[in-house]
């Protein structure tokens, strides 16, 4: 019996679902290691070179390597992981060297002078970058995290090949059971495009709000 | 088991495969990605909207995705690929998108005065493109071209899901014969390390050899 476009949907869903919780755990997973990285400059020279090892290997070698290697390795560790976790691991990895220049970048933005100002004033280190630093920082961030988090979404469809059940997976299992490549993966393919859009509505949207609450105060 | 020394012509292969892929998709992407950068201009309103439309979606999409898309899927209407062509030609459409942004960005700051003064010249708008805004452009979009090649090298390592025995189907391979599963990985790891640094190095020369005197 023949499967027509509408039986794949719940399928492709299903693996949307898979796709998003992996980008997004990745994502906020990766976001505390991105902010050591990008702090790391402000340690000294050892920390810096670790740092400059970590950012050259996550950045210098394709995803799909990375996660092969995660996912092989960490038996090696006595690690028996389920490969979802593997694949969360290995993205998270990855988006912490590509988020850290994003936290680099946003923190050189905040003017010196705030910063002695606050200084000035007796505020603790840690009460500057939390009331000072993060959230102006976060502001000029949001378009790239949002850039960095549709790229997830796209670099996320690699797990599909150790296993993992995300978008891709599901596209390929409904090819090979309907014999209709064709409309499985341009089904999946027109999914993450409108992901991608939406994405970045939502990225607009928060702006819009966070620029109208600066001007009003 | 198999030595490394053993396994130096497996390698190889897959470097050369992985050169040779990615140096092809990069220059269709590169060729095509100023070819929609000049339709995104046009004054011809299906013509960019249509062109908007292909970028938009190209950004959104997975390389892999569109390579099955074109290998698995074009049989189904016909298209018989290689995996080697459909390789080629995947890297290069799903490439093309991010170029054309590039290169669109590059035109755009070209000073328009500079268009006017063709005009008045009586060059035409095509020859105006291609004589005085694209080398300007080109010149300008330079690091920028530079970091999409490199982007382009290390996703070439998707094409290995379509079969194709570059460097990451390689290792993929030793590892089932040998068992040694991280050894490999490892190994190409380095090589997609130092294929990348090359080319960034290129682009630092390519940069000061071409750098826009006084700025």
């Amino acid at each position: 019996m023949e499967k027509t476009v509408a039986h794949i949907w719940p399928a492709l869903l299903d693996g949307l679902t898979t796709t998003m919780t992996i980008s997004l755990a990745a994502l906020l997973l990766g976001a505390p290691l991105a902010l050591l990285l990008a702090t790391a400059g402000r340690g000294g020279r050892g920390i810096r070179a670790l740092a400059g090892i970590y950012l050259s290997f996550w950045r210098g070698t394709p995803i799909l390597v990375q996660l092969l290697i995660i996912f092989y390795i960490l038996p090696f560790l006595g690690l028996e992981l389920d490969p979802i976790v593997a694949a969360i691991v290995a993205l998270a990895l990855n988006t912490a060297a590509f988020q850290s220049e994003i936290y680099r970048a946003g923190l050189q933005a905040i003017p010196k002078g705030e910063i002695e100002a606050a200084k000035m004033l007796g505020l603790s280190t840690r009460t500057i970058f939390l009331h000072i630093e993060a959230p102006q920082a976060f502001r000029t961030m949001l378009p790239a995290l949002v850039g960095e988090m549709q790229a997830l979404v796209k670099n996320s469809s690699l797990v599909s090949v150790i296993a993992v059940t995300d978008l891709t997976r599901r596209a390929q299992q409904v090819a090979a059971s309907t014999f209709r490549p064709l409309d499985a993966y341009a089904s999946a393919l027109i999914l993450y495009v409108a992901v991608g859009m939406l994405l970045a509505g939502v990225g607009l949207l928060i702006e819009r709000r966070l620029s109208h609450r600066s001007e009003g105060q | 088991m198999t030595g490394f020394i053993d396994d130096a012509p497996l390698y190889l292969a897959g470097l050369v495969t992985t050169i040779t892929v990615s140096v092809s998709g990069i220059a269709i992407a590169f060729l095509l990605g100023i070819v929609l950068a000049a339709a995104l201009r046009s004054r011809v309103r299906p013509t960019s909207l249509v062109v908007r439309a292909y970028v938009e979606f190209a950004r959104g999409a997975p390389l892999a995705l569109v390579l099955f898309l074109l290998y698995y899927g074009g049989p189904q209407f016909g298209l018989l690929l290689s995996p080697y062509v459909a390789g080629i030609v995947g890297l290069g459409v799903y490439g093309a998108g991010p170029f054309a942004e590039i290169f669109r960005a590059g035109l755009n700051a070209v000073p328009k005065g500079e268009r006017e003064a063709a005009d008045m010249l009586g060059l035409t708008r095509g020859q105006c493109l291609l004589h005085v805004e694209l080398p300007q452009a080109l010149r300008l979009t330079l690091p920028p071209c530079m970091g999409q090649a490199i982007a382009l090298l290390k996703e070439s390592a998707v094409l290995s899901v379509i079969t194709l025995g570059e460097l990451t189907k390689v290792a993929g391979t030793i590892s089932s014969i040998t068992f040694a599963v991280v050894t490999p990985y490892l190994t190409i790891a380095l090589l997609y390390w130092a294929l990348v640094e090359i080319l960034s190095r290129l682009g630092r020369v390519l940069e000061r050899r071409f750098a826009v005197k006084g700025s």
